[in-house]
């Protein structure tokens, strides 16, 4: 009776174009490129796989249920750059099947240093949400899947019934993802990533070297069929660009996953759900007790990716040691600009674990280096601290 | 193994990289039990002479010398050494000025010989007595390499001098290859490998269109040529100039290999006095001061420097053909109150002069491989290079910029001095990074090539 619980996360950063310290102008960011690689990646992905998503809806006459996250500054671009991507989104919306996640507007760390901005940016995103899909869930999603107890909580305080997070090993210990769970003091539903399905698509389809290459509907259902009576939910949360962008269309991925809900559905207890269903359905089992912050990234599935060195911690603690200023200040573009630039990408650059070994932190980096992202952000930021006084 | 090496320079005798490259690979083999007999062309002069810790010359080395002593000319003198350090290491060194080391206390320790020039087994037609060479292109060599003292003089028939007299060493030597240090080099390897049959390995640690951009000297530039393709296999010290080897020299793409260098790991922290108290900060020159190494463009980016901020002091550390219009230039700019021009800097000074740099720029506009970024990084100094060097393919902790982008150069030096967040991991992931690049490590890639070698040689 375990049912398949997709989240997509959709997500672009507002890229930095170059910016020299010799610079003096407010146009920070990368237009040109950042059209460029929303039209190419909605020409890859995003169409596509709206497409192929609408077509399952039909197909399976509503059996069939998935859920998005997409970011406020992924919206911005879609509306500026590809209306036709929020068209096909909103097509989805309409069949009733798709839940809309809400996180922060800007896919931002503002959680970790400002509780106002924080909150400000999730209201931003639920607003947006539901302007253009008329439909907006009560599921919560931090950036990056950075969560802790506190952040269930604050959660919870805005209004949300399910909260998602990584289903990491070092809490869960033997337990296993695919069941509901609460954090030690507040009522919010926690639904756990099941990162080995979920990666086993995500990261490992394409992998020749995978002892379980190729990937076959078939293999996979087993592998899902396997959960009955061991839980209620798996829940497969990855990138949506997985599909047509970081796994290519030649390596089968999108027939992958057109067939994979004949499949699932052949077993008659299986089903497809959202995680606002999921959190209604169950009653938690048990306490997932995160009182250090995780997230779902790299091996470590701590922080170090936007927080590991000296240039992201500092980056950062500048960048909201400007909130007042900014905010006092009553001018929009500003406002927005500086917005734009907490969206965790931007720190995530910088990072210099595994620079050296150049892995999956370099394919997403338009930066040579680490150094050279941080040198170009605080450029910018100087700047836009300029136009605070 | 037993290597037959033909060397330039030699610590403490050295004027640039080539001699500490040379230093590191043969402690790299000595280390691992390979046996090196390296050959010098260089004086062992007085004033340095405290260095060398002078040996009794082995049997061997003795062997070897005494083959010589049927010559009959007063050319030259040959020295046989050890050093401390370097126990598979036999050092056989051709003196070219006497009186430089006739001290008593070493001359007591030394064997010497002479050997000549006046020997049978050379004909008119023999490539090496060539005297076509001209005074003017020999005087134009010598100023073009840079090398200031130690490579004035009469370099081509230095070069040629030296092939005679390596060749008639090599002839009591056992070895099983023979291994030659850039161009000066290279006939005395091909002298040494057609007369024994040894494999014959060369080592590009520059090319003549590094030292002279487009204006070779075509002598040099036959010289290596010649040595590229009498060569078994090719040693370049890092991509870029196996490029250059591939296309400029013609050279076959599966014949050239390349070895990287690498930084001896800094154990000695010598008690320096502390660095001068300073509220401007200092952004370090140091290496050759000529068309190679790019001052015009240092001087460039730290005018861009100086126009956003003003408390910066630019050093330029060491000498080179370009230092007086580097001079000029910083004058002509209107920076000269703020540049620095230290003259070529030795040991302690040298450890000094990065204390006080908060910053270490190699703008070179051509860098085989450049160790100095190394040795900044070893000592703390955080590193901004050229991407037209060959030490960017092993640094990934440093800063690059192309050297001709004088506002890139200049935004990222104000950078690094405008954050120390920035400075402290560049330096923290820096020399972490060098550790991992060791002598040893290079010494075996050359092992590993010679054992190519001597398979395609069919032994």
């Amino acid at each position: 009776m375990p049912s398949i619980c997709f989240y997509f996360q959709v997500h672009q950063p507002f890229r930095l174009r170059r910016y020299s310290v010799f610079d003096a102008d407010s146009n920070y960011f990368d237009d040109h490129k950042n059209a460029m690689i929303c039209r190419k990646v909605a020409e890859k992905c995003y169409l596509p796989a709206n497409q192929c998503v609408f077509d399952l809806i039909k197909r399976h006459d509503g059996r069939f249920r998935v859920s998005y996250a997409l970011t406020g500054v992924v919206l911005d671009q879609f509306e500026a750059y590809t209306p036709d991507v929020i068209d096909s989104f909103r097509r989805l919306a309409e069949t009733g099947c798709v839940e809309f996640l809400c996180e922060t507007y800007h896919h931002s760390l503002a959680f970790l240093y400002s509780r106002q901005e924080f909150v400000d940016q999730v209201a931003l995103h639920r607003q947006k949400v539901e302007d253009l899909f008329g439909n907006v869930g009560t599921t919560f999603r931090n950036t990056e899947l950075i969560y802790n107890n506190e952040l269930a909580d604050a959660a919870h305080q805005l209004g949300f019934k399910a909260v998602i997070a990584e289903g990491a090993d070092h809490i869960l210990g033997y337990r296993s993802p695919d069941y509901v769970y609460r954090p030690p003091a507040t009522p919010i539903h926690v639904l756990l990533k099941n990162y080995r399905l979920s990666d086993d698509i995500a990261f490992r389809f394409s992998n020749r070297g995978w002892s379980e290459w190729p990937l076959t509907v078939e293999k996979f259902s087993r592998w899902v069929n396997q959960v009955h009576g061991n839980g209620y939910t798996v829940n497969l949360f990855m990138d949506y660009e997985t599909l047509g962008e970081h796994q290519w269309k030649d390596t089968g991925i999108f027939d992958f996953f057109y067939h994979l809900p004949d499949e699932i559905l052949r077993h008659p207890h299986n089903s497809f759900r959202t995680p606002s269903e999921v959190a209604e359905m169950h009653e938690p089992v048990g306490e997932f007790d995160a009182p250090h912050l995780i997230s779902w990234a790299d091996t470590e599935r701590d922080l170090s990716a936007w927080l590991g060195n000296a240039m992201q911690s500092n980056a950062l603690k500048e960048l909201y040691a400007l909130e007042s200023a900014v905010k006092a200040k009553g001018d929009d573009d500003l406002l927005n600009d500086w917005r734009r630039l907490q969206t965790s990408d931007h720190f995530y650059y910088m990072c210099t674990k595994y620079f050296a070994d150049g892995d999956v932190h370099k394919y997403f980096n338009p930066y040579e280096s680490p150094y050279d992202s941080y040198i170009n952000f605080m450029n910018v930021l100087d700047n836009l601290a300029s136009r605070t006084k | 193994m037993n290597i037959f090496m033909l060397g330039w320079e030699f610590p403490p005798f050295i004027s640039g990289g080539l001699g500490t490259a040379c230093y590191g690979l043969t402690r790299g083999m000595s280390e691992l039990g390979h046996h090196v007999i390296f050959v010098l062309p260089k004086p062992v002069s007085s004033q340095y002479a405290t260095h060398v810790r002078l040996k009794t010359p082995t049997k061997r080395t003795l062997a070897a010398a005494a083959a010589l002593t049927d010559a009959t000319d007063e050319e030259g003198a040959f020295t046989a050494y050890k050093m401390k350090e370097l126990e598979n290491v036999d050092f056989l060194s051709i003196p070219s000025a006497l009186q430089a080391y006739a001290t008593p206390d070493i001359a007591a320790k030394v064997k010497r010989t002479k050997i000549g020039d006046a020997d049978p087994d050379f004909d008119s037609d023999d490539p090496y007595h060539d005297a076509s060479m001209t005074t003017s292109i020999i005087e134009d060599a010598g100023r073009q390499d840079g090398g200031g003292e130690d490579y004035h003089g009469d370099m081509f028939s230095e070069v040629r001098r030296y092939a005679r007299l390596a060749r008639r060493l090599a002839a009591g030597e056992d070895f099983d290859v023979v291994h030659a240090h850039d161009w000066m080099t290279y006939l005395a390897g091909i002298a040494v490998a057609e007369a024994t049959g040894k494999p014959f390995v060369i080592h590009v640690h520059s090319t003549e269109f590094d030292r002279s951009g487009e204006h070779v000297n075509q002598e040099i530039y036959d010289i290596e040529r010649r040595g590229i393709h009498a060569a078994t296999k090719v040693i370049c010290v890092s991509h870029l100039t196996r490029n250059i080897v591939l296309a400029r020299y013609g050279a076959p793409a599966d014949k050239v290999e390349v070895v990287y260098n690498a930084i001896e790991s800094n154990g000695d922290s010598a008690v320096l006095p502390p660095a001068i108290k300073k509220d401007e900060k200092i952004v370090l020159f140091l290496g050759r001061i000529t068309m190679q190494k790019g001052p015009e463009y240092f001087l460039a980016a730290a005018k861009k420097v100086l126009e956003y901020r003003d408390n910066v002091r630019f050093i330029m550390a060491g000498s080179g053909d370009m230092i007086r219009r580097s001079i000029e230039m910083a004058a002509e700019m209107g920076i000269g109150h703020k540049v620095l021009f230290t003259g070529f800097l030795r040991g302690d000074d040298v450890a000094r002069v990065y204390k006080m740099a908060d910053l270490y720029v190699m703008p070179s506009v051509s860098e085989p491989f450049g160790i100095a970024p190394l040795e900044a990084l070893s000592h703390d100094v955080p590193v901004l290079i050229s991407k037209q060097s060959g030490v960017s393919e092993v640094l990934s902790h440093v800063l690059k910029v192309d050297f001709w982008d004088v506002n890139e150069m200049a935004n990222k030096i104000i950078a690094v001095l405008k954050h120390p967040p920035l400075q402290a991991t560049l330096r923290e992931h820096g020399s972490f990074e060098i550790r991992k690049l060791t002598w040893n490590d290079s010494a075996q890639g050359c092992i590993d090539v010679y054992q190519a070698a001597l398979a395609s040689a069919g032994r």
